[in-house]
Formats: structure tokens, C-alpha cells, sequence
């Protein structure tokens, strides 16, 4: 897109291309995280009430209520802005945009489709955890800075959890990086294309658990019920932000909204193919040709849509998960991650290491996926010594050369 | 000479490096929250890591044989040494704050002669 | 107008973050601030290794430093917040003397760090595209086999350039010890007021 704009410019001006490129899509991405943030509050009071046998909002809006959301927007905009005496002033109203950043960033990483992707990151998988991990700050500084007590109970309890829960998290999403052989999400995802048997959860039976593991997980990492002990309204009035009023406080939903959805995605790309659906229709009708730009753009764009249904059914999930499951206590929750998360994620970790060590194949149906050959070249050039000799520039290969040289 | 487009080379990073070295160990030596000076500390690990990684980093020495990998390498094992001392010097600090009912280094002299 | 070049831009944009919030760290006296500004500092870190190729490094120091330690620094000084410890002043000879002896270290450094030709910074155009695979290189290295020292001829520094297996298995063992000592260290421990500090939640 910048080169495209870059013609319209004189040579001078041409920095303005790229800056123009970088806004557009900076504006899709924060509309996509504040957009979806309303439809998934609508969404949300939908099913709890259709959960609860009653119907939720009908009144605002017409059919299903669908304005209730803008409504409840203009409510809290025209809210008065309170902070209490003795808040920190400046760390007060900060926390909100910390976290609300924090959320946002892990988009950065997020392909949407084959090449639609803020930043191809090799490490992108390692990134979004490390991003969603930093969200926890913003909550921390609101329960601090709010001078209240019940905000600090909701901050610790905060810090605690989410720093614990990454660990059975980080373990979690190990396990499809090490059978995809790369921390790409964009490689990881083609890896998956095809039938949906090459979807990495069904890869073996430890994926399938670990997925469940994972989801566990993710809805502690990002507060959901059953685990939002930082804002328990039964015994803390509203946790860490008791003390926010109007825009504030929505900002703070909007990243929790935002990261809801970005852990979803994260889960669609590492076990459920990603933007491939589960059978390969646009591959039969020749959309995942790249030498047809506008095909493959069509086909990129139904890949999106795609993704996106698989990440709103992530939410949804959590949704029904929140308002059926009754909320944790602190130690509970402490026992879930220590006692059961962390040794279940270790133990389908060691058997998905020696699945693929062993069955790297399957089990009955040979594993073929069109983008067999992109995991990165020593590994596979390891296991077959009769492979063709790839290129000679490719660094990496000298390496499996020698160690298999040594080995012998 | 234009910041905005020059080239960025090691030198720029080992500036960014100095000046959060020194501000760590300024901030060690003047803090008196025990916590304080343990985010001097960090500061210092951190800039030396910068250091580290602009060295050997390729993209900012390009062709040259620098310390390759090394730099790397050595930036990740200082990040997750910080991480088990910061663990360590918090518990101590706990500890102190327990037994003392204070944070300040100053008060900290029993040992003394 | 000369053209920007982009990589420059966001040098100087991480570079003044990281300076400035360090700076700031140093300044201020308000424990909860300066933690802060800490993570902003180290997060505009992260973002020069990114800039500087190191991408596993950068996630790594947003991971670890930013996400972990620093979540875990927090904690310590909510634990310990109270009244008169929130903000603690340094009495002015204090100051006097340490921004002489900062200042004339940061000028060592700085002059040092600009005498040296070859850190120079060379044009962009003969530059090599960003590795693609600098995870994998490190997981290589950390198991003891340098993909980037192929080519050393020399035996003796070849064997220098052995990999970081060893160091590797000893951080790990550091690492649970660490854990097992903090944790002993810290356990909560009935004081003569009867309430311990781990009473908190």
C-alpha cells in the first residue's frame, strides 16, 4: 500500500506514504479491538441472559436490542470522571491506556490471513504472550494508585494470579511450537492447512488436552470468570477499580475485551488452524494460489472470516463458561494453576515431545500438509540423511551436517 | 548532521547503554528504599545488555565478525539472572522489612564495628 | 528534505523513551513511580532489540524483565508501602555527589563509545535483510552447537566458540534454587505482633 501511495508523491514527501500506510492499519486493528469490545458487551448481556432463561436487552435498538452497547457508550462518556482524595494522580490515569496498550500490542503479532499480519515476527508466538502477560500492570497501578483498599486486594490478588498462570501458560503453547518447529504464527497456521485432521489438536491426544489446558489458562490470564478474583464484586464491592468512573472504566473493558479476543486468536492459530477452514474448499476452487493476486486476495479475505468466526467462538465460549461456572476462591484458584494446570501441561508436554519424537508421522493416516517442507531446514534435513542437499547458503544446515557427522 | 536520516550504528546503542548504566548506579548510590536500589540494579543490568546486543548484533554491523551469537546469548542469560536475583534481593528485603520494620539501607548497619 | 530513514526514527523514538524514563527513575523519590517508570524504560528497551535484530531477546526482556520481575518488584514495594517509606528523600550532598560522579562517568562512557571506528554507523544500503531465524540460532546455541562460527579456521578460537550448554544447565539449577531460597526466605513468619506479613489476602 505504501509503494501504491508513494506514486501519487513528490520524492520529498514520500515519507508520508509510509506513514499513511502505517495509520490505515493501525486504524482497522484499534477499530477492530474498540468495535469488537461493543459487539462483545452486547454479546455477552445476550447470553447471560439467554443463559439465565430470560432475554436480555430487547428495548434499545429495534430487533435483539443490537444498540444497547452505544447506549450504555453514551452513558459513560457523559459519566462524571471521579478520582478519589488520596490517589496518585498521574498513575490513576494511566493504568487505564497501560493496559489498554498492553492488549493492543499483542494484535501487532496477530495474522488474520495468509500475509495479513501487523508484523511478521519470528518470535511471534513468544511475543503475544509476552505482551498479554504486561496488561497485568495496568491493573496493578489502578489498584495502587486508587488509594482505596478494596483495589489493592484486587491488585495483589492481580499480580498474583497472573504471574503464576503464566507458567502453565508459556508450557501450554510450547507444546504446538515444538511440532510446528518454528514460533511463527503465520508458518504454524499454513502448517495446519488442508483437512481438519491437520489441525494441531488433533495431532495427538496430549494437543487435545493441552488445548483444554490452555483455555484454562488464558481465560486466568485475562480475568474471565471463573478466575476474575481482581474485581470479585461479592467480596471486594468491584476489585481494582472500584474507584473508575465513565471512559475510564471502559477503557479497562475495552483491554479486557481486546484480550479475550487476542487469546482466542492465539488458541485458532496454535491448535485450530488458523484461517483454514476445515476442509480445504478454497484450496479445490484455486483461492490459495499466490501467482492470482485478486483469487488470492478473495481467498485471503474468506480465510479472515474464518479466522474471526473461530476467535468469536472462543469468546463466546468464555462467555458461557463465566456465567455457568461460580467464581473461584483466591486459594482455589492457586491450587488450580500449582496443582493441576502446571503438572497436567508438563506431563502432555513430555508425551507430545516424545509423540513427535516417535509417531512423527501419525498414528494411522499419514500427516500430509502442503507446507510440509517450510519448517526450518535443519530439522527435517536431521531426520532424513538421504534428503536432497539444500542449498548451500541456507546457515543452518552446515550445523545438521556436523552434529550428524559427530554422531556416527 | 541529521539524526533523522543518518544510519543508526553500535555507537548510537552504546550511548543509550551508558546512560542507563550510569542512572542505575546513581540511582543505587542515592536511593534509600532497599527497592530503589534494586531497580538501580536493574537498570544497570539492562544497559549493559544493550551493550550486548548492539555488539553483536548483525543488522548494525553488517559483514563485520563481531561476537556473533555471543551477544545474544549472553543478553539472555543476564535477563534471566536479573530475575532470579531480583527473587532473591525481594525476599531479603521482605525479610529485612519483617524483622526491622523499615526499608531504609541506612538503618541497616548492625553489622557495624 | 532528505528522506527519513525509518529505522533511524525509531531508534531515536525507543532510544529518548529509555533515557528519559530512566532518568525519570532516578529523580523522582515516589518508590511506586519510579517501578513505573522502570517498566516504560525497559519496555523501550525491548523495542531497541527488536530494532537491532534481536527479536527473542526483545520478547524475552518483555517476558521476563517486564512481565516477571518487574510484576514481582511491584509486589515488594505494595508489601512494604506505608506512609513514610513511599517516599524517601535523599538529602541534597547526596544528590551533589552523585551527579558529579554520574556525570563524569557518563562522559567517559560516551566518549569512549563514539571513539571507536569501527562502531560506526555504516549506510543502510549494503545491509542484510533481518535474519529470519534468530530463535532458532539461540536454541542451537544454548544446546552447544554456533551456527554463526561455522567458518572459524582458527582451532584454538573455534574452541572458544563452543556453545552455552553448560552455562545453560547451571542457570537452570541456579533457577530452582533461587526459588527454593526465596521462597524459604520469605515464608511467612509469625512477628511479635502476631500478624506476619503474608496475611495479606
Amino acid at each position: 500500500m505504501a509503494e501504491y501511495l508513494k506514486g501519487f508523491l513528490s520524492p520529498e514527501w514520500q515519507f508520508l506514504a509510509y506513514v499513511a500506510a502505517a495509520l490505515v492499519h493501525a486504524f482497522l486493528l484499534i477499530n477492530l479491538v474498540a468495535g469488537g469490545a461493543l459487539a462483545f458487551i452486547w454479546l455477552e448481556r445476550k447470553v447471560s441472559g439467554r443463559i439465565q432463561d430470560r432475554l436480555g436487552p430487547t428495548r434499545v435498538g429495534g430487533k435483539f436490542g443490537w444498540l444497547q452497547t452505544l447506549a450504555d457508550g453514551l452513558k459513560l462518556i457523559t459519566k462524571e470522571d471521579l478520582m478519589p482524595e488520596g490517589a496518585d494522580g498521574m498513575l490513576f490515569r494511566m493504568a487505564p491506556y497501560v493496559s489498554f496498550c498492553a492488549s493492543f500490542c499483542g494484535y501487532l503479532a496477530l495474522p488474520f490471513a495468509d500475509g495479513w499480519v501487523g508484523a511478521r515476527l519470528n518470535v511471534a508466538v513468544f511475543f503475544m504472550v509476552a505482551v498479554l502477560g504486561i496488561e497485568v500492570f495496568g491493573v496493578i497501578l489502578a489498584g495502587y494508585a486508587s488509594a482505596s483498599k478494596w483495589s489493592l486486594f484486587g491488585a495483589m490478588r492481580e499480580a498474583a494470579q497472573v504471574v503464576s498462570y503464566e507458567v502453565p501458560l508459556g508450557m501450554c503453547v510450547v507444546v504446538p511450537v515444538l511440532i510446528a518447529g518454528t514460533m511463527d504464527l503465520v508458518t504454524i497456521s499454513q502448517m495446519q492447512a488442508g483437512w481438519f485432521s491437520n489441525w494441531f489438536v488433533f495431532h495427538d491426544p496430549f494437543t487435545f488436552v493441552i488445548f483444554w489446558v490452555y483455555f484454562t489458562c488464558a481465560t486466568a490470564s485475562v480475568n474471565r470468570a471463573p478466575f476474575d478474583l481482581a474485581e470479585a464484586e461479592s467480596e471486594l464491592v468491584a476489585g481494582f477499580h472500584t474507584e473508575y468512573s465513565g471512559l475510564r472504566w471502559s477503557i479497562f473493558f475495552m483491554a479486557e475485551y481486546g484480550s479475550m479476543f487476542a487469546v482466542s486468536g492465539l488458541a485458532a492459530i496454535l491448535f485450530f488452524g488458523g484461517w483454514n477452514g476445515p476442509i480445504p474448499l478454497a484450496d479445490w476452487l484455486g483461492l490459495t494460489d499466490a501467482s492470482r493476486p485478486l483469487a488470492h486476495y478473495f481467498g485471503n479475505f474468506l480465510g479472515m472470516l474464518n479466522f474471526m468466526f473461530k476467535c468469536v467462538f472462543g469468546v463466546t465460549f468464555m462467555m458461557w463458561v463465566r456465567w455457568t461456572l461460580p467464581r473461584l476462591r483466591i486459594d482455589q484458584v492457586m491450587t488450580t494453576c500449582l496443582k493441576y494446570c502446571t503438572p497436567i501441561a508438563a506431563v502432555m508436554f513430555v508425551g507430545a515431545t516424545l509423540w513427535t519424537y516417535f509417531l512423527p508421522g501419525g498414528l494411522f493416516i499419514p500427516r500430509q500438509t502442503r507446507y510440509g517442507s517450510i519448517r526450518e531446514g535443519w530439522h527435517l534435513e536431521a531426520q532424513q540423511p538421504t534428503a536432497v542437499e539444500p542449498p548451500a547458503e541456507d546457515p543452518l544446515n552446515p550445523v545438521a551436517r556436523r552434529t550428524r557427522a559427530e554422531s556416527r | 548532521m541529521n539524526l533523522l536520516s543518518d544510519p543508526v550504528g553500535v555507537s548510537h546503542y552504546l550511548i543509550v547503554g551508558a546512560v542507563m548504566f550510569v542512572a542505575g548506579a546513581v540511582c543505587m548510590a542515592t536511593k534509600r528504599n532497599a527497592l530503589g536500589v534494586l531497580m538501580g540494579i536493574e537498570l544497570v543490568l539492562n544497559g549493559a545488555n544493550v551493550n550486548f546486543v548492539a555488539l553483536g548484533s548483525e543488522l548494525l554491523r553488517p559483514g563485520v565478525s563481531g561476537i556473533g551469537l555471543d551477544g545474544q546469548l549472553v543478553a539472555l542469560f543476564v535477563i534471566v539472572l536479573a530475575a532470579a536475583e531480583a527473587a532473591v534481593a525481594l525476599a531479603i528485603t521482605l525479610n529485612y522489612y519483617n524483622n526491622h520494620a523499615t526499608v531504609d539501607v541506612d538503618q541497616a548497619d548492625e553489622l557495624k564495628g | 528534505m532528505e528522506t527519513i530513514n525509518w529505522h533511524s526514527f525509531f531508534f531515536l523514538l525507543f532510544a529518548s523513551l529509555a533515557c528519559v524514563f530512566a532518568l525519570a527513575v532516578v529523580l523522582t523519590s515516589n518508590v511506586v513511580r519510579m517501578a513505573f517508570y522502570l517498566v516504560l524504560s525497559l519496555g523501550a528497551t525491548s523495542g531497541l532489540f527488536f530494532l537491532a535484530g534481536a527479536d527473542f531477546v526483545g520478547a524475552m526482556q518483555l517476558m521476563i524483565y517486564v512481565g516477571g520481575t518487574l510484576v514481582l518488584l511491584i509486589f515488594g514495594v505494595m508489601l512494604t508501602a506505608k506512609g513514610p517509606f513511599i517516599s524517601m528523600k535523599t538529602s541534597a550532598g547526596e544528590w551533589i555527589l552523585g551527579a558529579i560522579v554520574g556525570g563524569s562517568l557518563l562522559t567517559v562512557l560516551i566518549s569512549s563509545a563514539t571513539s571507536v571506528d569501527a562502531w560506526r554507523a555504516v549506510p543502510r544500503e549494503d545491509r542484510p535483510a533481518a535474519s529470519q531465524v534468530t530463535a532458532t540460532r539461540l536454541g542451537l546455541g544454548l544446546l552447544g552447537a554456533r551456527v554463526d562460527k561455522l567458518e572459524q579456521t582458527d582451532a584454538t578460537l573455534a574452541g572458544g566458540m563452543s556453545g552455552y550448554l553448560l552455562p545453560f544447565e547451571i542457570v537452570s539449577v541456579h533457577l530452582l534454587v533461587v526459588l527454593i531460597g526465596s521462597a524459604y526466605l520469605a515464608r511467612s513468619k509469625r512477628r511479635a505482633g502476631g500478624r506476619s506479613v503474608g496475611d495479606h489476602f
